[in-house]
């Protein structure tokens, strides 16, 4: 073999490396968007709360020992205008307990939408022992004209909720979804719930 | 001289240029390809540099006088992604292009039909970026940073260009870095290790793998976005379960890399010239090596410190903290390793000396004001303030451009054959000198009074320093006029240059003839060990 043609083999041989290289961080590009919700979910970094969970009620037993304050902060996305608003601003709750509170929201505007809430719990160490088991963002809500829904939300915090963790500040924001998922195409439907989705 | 005596007897090697303005086009020359990523990133400076004048026109004095505040947002946009993608980078790559095969002693670089293509898909990006300005609804106006939603749900329709556009950036990017590695790994002279190369090769071939690793990260956040704005997927959507805050975290694992891509390189340049023009050899080759590797790994783990303020566990905000101060240490061991080369050497100053010396000092500054911003508790009051701009300019502007432009005054007795006239080339350092300067200094206590970036108005009290930071931008910009006019001036009418064109000159390349053949070491030469820099 000439030195020529060695030196063509072994600048093939780079390149072939490095073009695996450029793959492999394609791979890796298209991997950070499930890792990322992965870490998210196991440390509850970004504030998002679980799926619906399953509770029961004859296994656990609260603990009347404290109280965690549980406020509610509701806001609509950027050019929505649905009214939306929590029955109560702030409950105190034992941990371990399944409490149930209401929001509501009302079509303000002159033609059916949908909408999804989605949820954001500060501080994000307290998201992983905040458990709903009935939650309205878990679906959207197809509204029309002036219409007005009552959404109930049913939460248990966990009795594992870490001591110094004394308030819980939960947030919804409403997102106008409409032209994502499409109206139905018979608009005399008067159903709410359109398609549950899993998550939240 | 005599392996170009052999080189004649055969006649299958083609002897020069190709005559006509097509040779330009059809070129595999890694001189001819350095030339034309050397003029495209020139143009794509002034392009970039005009932008920068519009914004500081409208800001010389507060409230709205010349532009609308969304045209003012397309210039910032602008602005930005064509100094980094069009200017700095493509100067680096021509940089390598001339410099590498002649100091590793190749006749070429490893792949040079390759070659041409990451050149020439260059232009078209460009144009199809800059197309968009001209557009109905106006082009890219979210900042070079492009954080969606801003740049999905809210960007102009033209958005589209913009993300292929970046994406032939990034393939020409990475042809030019598989290049680039394969050139110096397998064409090196006999006899020069790895350990005894030019810094300038060594800080490239650095770079070309944090290119490598880097810009399929960017396209595929660009792809992500076409997703979001075409398909009706939601990766950044937070109402279809996605994260805007997923955008940053993807963008600045690139982007952070990205920043010492645009300064690594610039680190060889400055290795070279203070050595030749100090007559000593390089203080601490060595360590400068590992220091780079060093700058580079740790520019994989700091990237978060680009968005402190998104809310994020204290832990996160301590590693970023303390991960980003680590990378002082072997910056430091640089900056420290030249001011040591410099000590007691025979100095003389020189056009590129005087670039050298004062992209030590102002880098350093950017450098310092870089750790200001690195204390977490500190940078939520930094955080997009006119304290940024003035740190970023401080690195890129004073730090990258000026290693180019003394890269350029350094070689281009190579390149050309011609010297530059010392006196011109000393009237554009001082004058570029206090051009940055007078515009980017002011900004520090803009930004600490608080005065946001990316504005086109902002209160009273910051009007005295906009006024002066705009009378400096237009000092800047036009002492770089001036510099195209040295250039041309010394292609057209320069003094010849000795093939050693520096006393002090190491380095293979200065064995060719000035100019340089248009095929060199087409049989390795030897390294002579006073030629290394081990």
């Amino acid at each position: 073999m000439t030195v020529e043609s060695k030196q063509q083999n072994d600048i093939r041989r780079t390149v072939k490396k490095l073009a695996l290289i450029v793959v492999g961080m394609c791979f890796f590009v298209a991997a950070l968007v499930p890792l990322y919700d992965l870490f998210c979910e196991v440390t509850g970094l970004n504030g998002k709360t679980g799926g619906p969970y399953v509770f029961d009620e004859a296994k656990t037993s609260p603990d009347t020992t404290r109280l965690v304050k549980v406020n509610f902060l509701t806001n609509t996305n950027q050019g929505m205008s649905w009214d939306f608003w929590p029955e109560k601003g702030a409950v105190r709750v034992h941990p371990g307990s399944a409490n149930t509170v209401s929001f509501y929201v009302k079509n303000t505007t002159g033609r059916p939408m949908i909408a999804q809430a989605i949820p954001s719990l500060v501080p994000s160490s307290a998201a992983e022992f905040f458990h709903k088991t009935e939650c309205f963002c878990f679906e959207q809500q197809l509204l029309q004209p002036g219409e007005e829904l009552e959404m109930p939300m049913r939460f248990i915090v966990d009795r594992e909720l870490p001591r110094n963790v004394q308030s819980i500040n939960l947030s919804y924001a409403l997102f106008d979804v409409t032209e994502r998922i499409g109206l139905p195409e018979n608009m005399q439907v008067l159903d709410n719930q359109v398609s549950p989705v899993t998550g939240g | 001289m005599s392996e170009v005596i052999h080189a004649d007897h055969h006649d299958d090697h083609a002897h020069g240029p190709a005559k006509g303005m097509l040779r330009w086009l059809y070129t595999t020359n890694h001189k001819d390809i350095g030339t034309l990523y050397l003029w495209f990133s020139f143009a794509m400076f002034l392009i970039g540099g005009v932008m920068a004048l519009v914004i500081r026109t409208e800001l010389f004095q507060p409230g709205l006088q010349f532009i609308e505040p969304e045209f003012f947002n397309q210039m910032t946009t602008n602005h930005g992604l064509i100094m980094v993608f069009g200017a700095i980078m493509p100067a680096f790559v021509g940089l390598a292009n001339w410099l590498i095969p002649m100091q590793v002693g190749a006749p070429d670089m490893a792949l040079p039909r390759m070659n041409n293509l990451s050149f020439w898909i260059l232009p078209f990006a460009f144009s199809m970026m800059i197309s968009t300005l001209f557009m109905e609804g106006g082009g890219p106006n979210f900042g070079w940073t492009f954080y969606a939603p801003l740049s999905t749900t809210y960007a102009p329709d033209s958005v589209t260009y913009f993300i292929f556009a970046v994406h032939l950036m990034g393939a020409s990017s990475i042809m030019g870095s598989i290049n680039i590695i394969a050139t110096i790994l397998n064409m090196r002279a006999p006899g020069m290790t790895l350990m005894k190369m030019p810094m300038f090769v060594w800080t490239w071939l650095i770079t070309a793998y944090l290119l490598i690793a880097v810009m399929p990260v960017l396209a595929g956040a660009v792809t992500m976005m076409l997703f979001d704005i075409h398909f009706n997927t939601s990766f950044f959507n937070a109402a279809g379960g996605g994260d805007p805050v997923m955008f940053q975290h993807i963008f600045w694992f690139f982007g952070h890399p990205e920043v010492y891509i645009m300064i690594l390189p610039a680190f060889g340049i400055v290795s070279h010239i203070i050595p030749t023009f100090a007559r000593k050899q390089l203080f601490g080759y060595t360590s400068m090596v590992y220091a780079v590797a060093s700058i580079a790994f740790l520019s994989f783990i700091v990237w978060a410190h680009h968005m402190f303020t998104v809310g994020m566990p204290l832990a996160g905000q301590l590693f970023f903290m303390y991960s980003t101060m680590l990378i002082a240490v072997p910056t430091g061991v640089k900056v420290f390793n030249w001011i040591a080369t410099m000590w007691r050497g025979s100095m003389t100053f020189e056009t590129p000396m005087l670039f050298a010396i004062a992209f030590v000092v102002l880098f350093t500054i950017g450098g310092l004001s870089g750790i200001m911003l690195a204390i977490t508790p500190a940078d939520y009051q930094y955080h997009d303030t006119y304290f940024v701009v003035a740190h970023f300019h401080y690195v890129l502007v004073p730090g990258a451009l000026f290693s180019i432009i003394a890269a350029v005054y350094f070689w281009i007795p190579k390149w050309t054959g011609k010297m530059y006239d010392e006196s011109l080339g000393k009237l554009h350092f001082w004058l570029s000198f206090i051009g940055v300067n007078v515009t980017f200094f002011p900004q520090h206590f803009s930004g600490l009074a608080g005065m946001p970036r990316r504005i086109p108005d902002y209160a009273l009290q910051f009007a005295d320093f906009n006024m002066i930071s705009s009378i400096g931008a237009f000092i800047f910009g036009f002492s770089q006029v001036f510099f195209l006019y040295v250039l041309i001036k010394t292609i057209r009418s320069g003094a010849p240059a000795k093939g050693r064109s520096w006393e002090g000159a190491k380095g293979l390349e200065w064995t060719l003839p000035s100019p340089a053949p248009y095929h060199s070491f087409t049989y390795p030469p030897e390294v002579k060990s006073e030629e290394a820099y081990g």
